[in-house]
């Protein structure tokens, strides 16, 4: 009665599927044309004004006049080899991956913890993701304050002994150092600081989803593996987390999309930072654009930043599908 | 069974919800989303006026203007973010969407109103000016900044000053200082301070324009007002003993400042001051309002001011203005609000709550305090010049202009930062 | 049993000095908030106010009030109407066959990525020209479909762990495509609504640029008002404290209501594996 149905092993094999497809071929339409209305929605919405970014990136539209003469590709020969573009460039892949690699981390080692049948779990849960509901704009001044070298965390490092305290984002270091044309190639140690306070901000998201996914591994899974004599840390790797691989991709393809929205955080915090160390492309594109009246620039950056996350997430969603096969 | 069975009930009800609030949602937009230039009785006015003081300034200024036109309902569109930026994005996107707003700011000068004039958005207003006398009222050299061709296309609403070096009396009298009038006793003063453990010139560059700012009147003091205002029309090269020598003296003082400027807004280091960690800063006059009405400081005694080295008799000015844009399908209510802004009562009820001073010639001096009055004085005497980043050149060099700032501060090289500002001004040309 | 003690104070003293991490930057926004603006200063940012007041809080919520009735008209159903979307959505793509599926799943995928800031002017045009421009609805509408690609995402992924097995029993008995949504996906669909409508309520909830891109006063969310207390060119630390407080507070109720919704064994008795 609790179960809807009551599968053999065998109906996991690919017998039903054939067939079904055939029979329920009417159902299969239905389900592509229940998305017409979202894809016509992203029609307009974002394919329709990527055309339009495009089409203006390849003009001279770069004051308030809106001159749309052809340029050709004259804006992406300008901006790429502008010193604070090529900087972005950098500091986007180096903060992306931090700030996903910490979320991860960080969100399943909550998610753990607090699925450990614990009291007040409600509690924590709401602590940790707390942050997520505080405005960018004033979590930026926070860790600003808090990140000063002078007067914010490094003066309980400076009670507990340390001589040497970090600069925090105002660091100008970079570690390793490798120079490449003008800029150094290499993690801005200033870009650290931010890393941290979005992984604050952001930290608890994960842990949600991983909730969310660790309670829908069935029991029977943990259980037969209880039984095949697995311990916890057995059971965590082979049976729960390869569970996870639909959870985490979803983490990791959204946390990728706010890494470009946490321009409102970095704005707030240390805005371009010591010689860009902390610039991010979308506030280069906002300032081109709306301080600089570079419009065609700016649209050109959009681009290029939009290419840019394509390229790191399709590889990676496409391994994800041919995992589900 | 049961959390089943509670969750599709619950599934149910949030689809339904969804459904009924779709419905509703497009059942309503018609008395909301009424076209705001549609209307006879509306004015939208366009600021990015959200702090105390200039909120309520502006409110007392449309309280007098709907005193006037009763029937006017003046929608108060402030957006805030750093000098406008947040705002300049606003209405960038409706200038092109051609949805203008009723009017809106802009600093006078060479900066974006002039591109907003070229690009032909604005309407001239000189029978206004005519009709109400303001060739007289304000100063030429004012007016100037307004013109193009012959026409003028704003109105100037308020005054601030940009080379203000405010500085903390008692530390100055402590260690037998003067206030410093040219860059050697500058450095004179700041080692004394520096071996005495206080940090001579507090320094904030949060948002990248006060470094710029500092430079312009670095600039200014170097070679003063007549080729400065050569070198930001495009009448004399960058590539200049003076440009060089006023870089290397700017870089000189950033070693006399504190190490956590990139962290601090200009409030905090102003704050240094006030609290004597600091001896000085160099900021425009809106400090003074912070001075005054946030930390309760009396002028003269709590805080101290003076031109910045070598400016004496020169003032960089920044003056926020309001015009007519000419897509605009109907102009009365502008024209009406203009001509009140630029009235003699409506400047004089604007200006001493903004902390700003009205630039008319006959404003009311017994308005202001100790130190709108002496900067009122200087306005009508002294050369009047515009800094960059407020006003002062276009925005496309003004952009790149920052940028080059920001590695000239981590990197010193200052041939590298001149052929950056020198190619930003080709690609920009600074000439009208 | 005694390691089990042991293990269990473990856990606790993880998430007890984990929670002190995670509210440190808390204590200082609520300590801000309750001081004075001249008594703010960096180097007294982690002392407790000496002179605690409600005036800054007070202050704040002059400035806030009239625009929260709007935020919760454009929040709700906002974050339904995408959660549904992205729920319709995740099913036919993760369930159903249809050639084609997976390359629409990434041109969906990729509205993620647009930078809204570059898009302005066009979505501007738009919106002005269906007549929403300075509306709430207009508002909903447009983060309903700039929702669509992280909802779609969600819901894919999460039916996609879902086994195929409960479906086909369904399908032998000739129930139909809305009704094995209905009656058999749909139950099974309350964590990914959880984090679906956690993840929408805080982005709709706090968004700045299309709330002051495409609204005018008074039609403008909290937000706008926020943003316009935190960014003037004096700053009230304070306040602006203070009103990141007060206008977080919704957030928080949100999470704390649906978090109870993360139950366990939805799944249990569905494979046998």
């Amino acid at each position: 009665m609790a179960n809807p149905v009551t599968p053999a092993k065998a109906t996991r094999q690919t017998t039903v599927r054939k067939p079904a497809r055939r029979i329920r071929g009417w159902d299969n339409r239905m389900a592509f044309f229940t998305l017409i209305p979202s894809l016509i929605l992203l029609g307009v919405f974002v394919y329709g004004f990527i055309a339009w970014s495009g089409y203006v990136s390849l003009t001279n539209w770069n004051s308030l006049i809106p001159t749309l003469t052809w340029a050709g590709l004259r804006n992406y020969a300008t901006i790429f080899s502008s010193f604070r573009f090529q900087s972005d460039l950098r500091n986007l892949v180096v903060f992306t991956v931090l700030f996903i690699a910490g979320d991860l981390v960080i969100g399943m080692i909550l998610a753990l913890l607090v699925d450990q049948k614990i009291r007040a779990e409600g509690l924590f849960r709401s602590i940790f993701i707390y942050p997520m509901a505080i405005s960018m704009v004033v979590t930026g001044v926070i860790w600003s304050w808090i990140l000063n070298p002078t007067t914010g965390i490094n003066l309980f490092f400076h009670a507990l002994g340390f001589t040497h305290v970090p600069e925090w984002f105002l660091s100008s270091r970079f570690a390793p150092s490798v120079h490449l044309g003008q800029i150094d190639i290499g993690i801005p140690v200033g870009l650290l600081a931010v890393v941290i306070a979005a992984v604050w901000q952001m930290s608890g998201f994960a842990m949600a989803v991983y909730l969310g996914g660790l309670r829908s591994v069935p029991e029977e899974l943990k259980e037969a593996a209880r039984i095949d004599g697995a311990g916890p840390w057995r059971t965590f790797w082979s049976v729960i987390l390869p569970q996870l691989k639909g959870t985490t991709a979803t983490i990791v393809v959204i946390q990728a999309a706010a890494s470009l929205k946490v321009f409102g955080l970095i704005y707030a915090m240390t805005g371009s930072g010591q010689d860009f160390s902390t610039d991010m492309p979308n506030l280069n594109m906002f300032q081109t654009t709306f301080q600089g009246d570079a419009f065609a620039q700016g649209a050109a950056i959009a681009i290029v930043l939009l290419l840019l996350m394509a390229a790191f997430t399709v590889p990676y969603v496409l391994s994800m599908l041919r995992g589900e096969r | 069974m049961t959390i089943r069975k509670r969750a599709a009930v619950a599934l149910t009800s949030v689809l339904a919800l969804g459904t009924l609030a779709a419905c509703g949602s497009t059942s309503t937009p018609t008395q909301s989303s009424s076209s705001p230039t549609s209307s006879n009785t509306q004015l939208q006015i366009f600021s990015w006026w959200t702090g105390v003081a200039s909120s309520k300034a502006l409110k007392s200024l449309i309280g007098v203007f709907n005193q006037q036109y009763p029937h006017v309902k003046v929608v108060n569109e402030a957006v805030a973010g750093g000098a406008g930026s947040n705002a300049k994005a606003v209405l960038a996107s409706r200038m092109e969407a051609n949805n203008p707003p009723g009017t809106f700011q802009v600093h006078a000068g060479r900066g974006t109103l002039l591109s907003w004039i070229a690009a032909g958005d604005m309407a001239p207003l000189n029978s206004l000016y005519q009709k109400e006398g303001w060739y007289q009222d304000f100063p030429q050299s004012l007016l100037n900044m307004l013109k193009v061709n012959g026409k003028i296309y704003a109105v100037p609403v308020d005054m601030q000053r940009d080379n203000v070096l405010w500085y903390n009396p008692s530390i100055f009298k402590k260690y037998n200082l003067t206030p410093p009038t040219t860059f050697s006793q500058f450095f004179a003063d700041a080692s004394v301070l520096k071996a005495h453990g206080i940090t001579p010139l507090a320094l904030a560059n949060h948002g990248n324009w006060e470094t710029t700012l500092l430079y312009s009147d670095v600039l200014l003091g170097t070679v003063g007002p007549t080729q400065y205002d050569k070198i930001l029309t495009g009448k004399a090269s960058w590539n200049s003993a003076g440009v060089t020598k006023a870089t290397q003296t700017f870089l000189k003082m950033m070693q006399y400042t504190n190490s956590d400027a990139g962290a601090l807004h200009w409030q905090q280091a102003d704050q240094l001051v006030a609290q004597g960690q600091a001896a000085m800063n160099v900021q425009g006059d809106w400090a003074q309002g912070y001075f005054t009405t946030d930390l309760h400081l009396t002028p003269g005694t709590g805080f101290g001011w003076a031109p910045t080295p070598g400016t004496k008799g020169t003032f960089a000015m920044v003056s926020d203005v309001f015009g007519l844009p000419s897509k605009l399908k109907n102009q009365t209510a502008t024209l009406n609000f203009l001509k009140v802004l630029g009235s003699e009562k409506g400047q004089d009820t604007f200006n001493p709550l903004k902390g700003t001073f009205s630039p008319r010639l006959d404003a009311n001096k017994s308005l202001y305090d100790a130190y709108s009055q002496s900067a009122m004085a200087s306005f009508k005497k002294d050369t009047l010049v515009l800094t960059i980043g407020q006003g002062g050149a276009n925005p496309g060099f003004t952009q790149a202009f920052e940028n080059a700032m920001v590695t000239l501060i981590s990197s010193k090289n200052v041939p590298s930062f001149i052929s950056a500002v020198q190619s930003a001004a080709q690609a920009n040309p600074l000439s009208k | 049993m005694a390691a089990r003690r042991v293990n269990q104070t473990l856990i606790y003293l993880v998430l007890i000095i984990a929670s002190i991490l995670y509210l440190l930057p808390v204590y200082v926004v609520l300590v801000t908030s309750l001081k004075s603006n001249a008594a703010v200063s960096l180097a007294h940012m982690w002392n407790l106010p000496a002179h605690p007041g409600l005036s800054s809080i007070r202050a704040a919520w002059a400035q806030l009030s009239q625009n929260f009735g709007n935020s919760f008209y454009l929040a709700i159903p906002a974050t339904l109407l995408s959660s549904a979307l992205g729920a319709i959505n995740g099913y036919a793509l993760s369930k159903w066959r249809f050639r084609g599926a997976n390359a629409l799943f990434f041109v969906i995928l990729m509205g993620l990525f647009i930078p809204y800031q570059s898009v302005l002017i066009p979505l501007l045009r738009v919106m002005d020209t269906i007549g929403l421009y300075n509306s709430i609805p207009g508002l909903i509408i447009v983060h309903t479909v700039y929702g669509i690609p992280i909802t779609t995402l969600i819901f894919r992924n999460f039916y996609a762990n879902i086994p195929d097995d409960v479906l086909e029993a369904a399908k032998i008995d000739g129930t139909g495509y809305w009704g094995i949504f209905r009656y058999v996906i749909l139950p099974l669909s309350v964590s990914g609504f959880v984090v679906s409508a956690i993840w929408q309520f805080t982005q709709i909830w706090n968004n700045f640029l299309f709330a002051v891109s495409l609204t005018n006063p008074p039609n403008q969310p909290v937000t706008v008002a926020l943003v316009n207390i935190a960014g003037s060119q004096t700053i009230q630390w304070n306040v602006q404290m203070a009103s990141a407080l007060l206008v977080s507070i919704p957030t928080l109720v949100v999470y704390i209501v649906l978090g109870k919704y993360f139950v366990r064994g939805l799944l249990a008795g569905a494979v046998k594996g």
